[in-house]
């Protein structure tokens, strides 16, 4: 079956990432599951193996967000910023950056609900501070995702006997 | 070079729109320096000094022929560059099923709680 609602993520000017990406679901829960932390826990998990633990959420323009992940081998990443425009249900613009600063610098993510039909489009741009910080964001997943393919082939030949 | 400098050369390389564009134009097929420096209205010593960039990040590779030295694209790096791509959108896709999980959800609790429709 061809999947409509699969993420598209393009790469725009030499520092941004663009993410789109269609949910069956009204512009509201959309944005609700994306700003109530108790709903954000339950999906933004990162890469396979990790889990959010903690999600703080001001949402004002001036408040603060803070959001931090653990890996399966507890290890922790963290990261966070300000949210510079707040219009529910349909748009944010927050400021990001890693406890790590892996980025070089901060990022500026500007997201944008958008309803067709019942339908939701999510639009998200992430600007760097740098080509080179937009170079690190995509390398690092790419190095762990080896690893992590890795693991997960196993886990399929061990539980399908 | 190694091939993770290679890589980081390739990726400088892209960040630029000039050279963004002689690579499209490249996709098309192969091309002289003329061929270039026409449709970017630039000189032929500034689409060289492009050229000298892409070749060193080895994006695209160019031809003997003294006069003409005609440039053509190399695959591989920019195969690598889109491998990187894949696997970030792989990880925020698992996150969006996710997602797409927990919406069915808060829609059937949305059905329950509002009264039914007459």
């Amino acid at each position: 079956m061809y999947n409509t609602e699969a993420l598209k993520l393009t790469l725009s000017g030499d520092r941004e990432v663009v993410f789109t990406r269609h949910f069956d679901a009204s512009r509201q829960l959309v944005w609700d599951a994306m700003t109530k932390p108790e709903l954000l826990k339950r999906w933004l998990f990162g890469p396979p193996g990790w889990t959010m633990e903690v999600c703080e959420m001001d949402l004002r323009v001036g408040g603060k967000y803070r959001w931090v992940w653990r890996g399966p081998d507890g290890n922790e990443m963290g990261m966070g910023g300000v949210h510079k425009e707040v219009v529910p249900p349909v748009k944010i613009v927050n400021t990001q950056l890693f406890d790590q600063d892996w980025t070089g610098g901060e990022a500026v993510g500007t997201l944008v609900l958008t309803e067709q039909n019942g339908k939701t489009l999510l639009t998200n741009t992430v600007r760097y501070a740098s080509p080179e910080a937009r170079e690190a964001v995509l390398k690092t997943p790419m190095e762990q995702g080896m690893a992590m393919g890795y693991d997960r082939l196993e886990q399929m030949l061990t539980t399908s006997k | 070079m190694s091939p993770t400098a290679r890589l980081d050369a390739a990726f400088a390389a892209l960040a630029d729109p000039t050279r963004r564009a002689i690579l499209a134009r490249l996709a098309t097929g192969q091309a002289s320096v003329t061929d270039l420096a026409k449709p970017f209205s630039m000189s032929q010593p500034a689409v060289s000094k492009h050229l000298k960039v892409l070749e060193r990040a080895g994006l695209i590779s160019r031809g003997r022929d003294a006069q003409r030295r005609p440039c053509r694209i190399n695959p591989k790096p920019l195969a690598q560059v889109n491998g990187w791509l894949e696997k970030y959108r792989e990880i925020w896709e698992e996150n969006f099923q996710r997602l797409d999980g927990l919406l069915e959800e808060m829609k059937a609790v949305q059905k329950k709680q509002s009264p039914a429709k007459h």
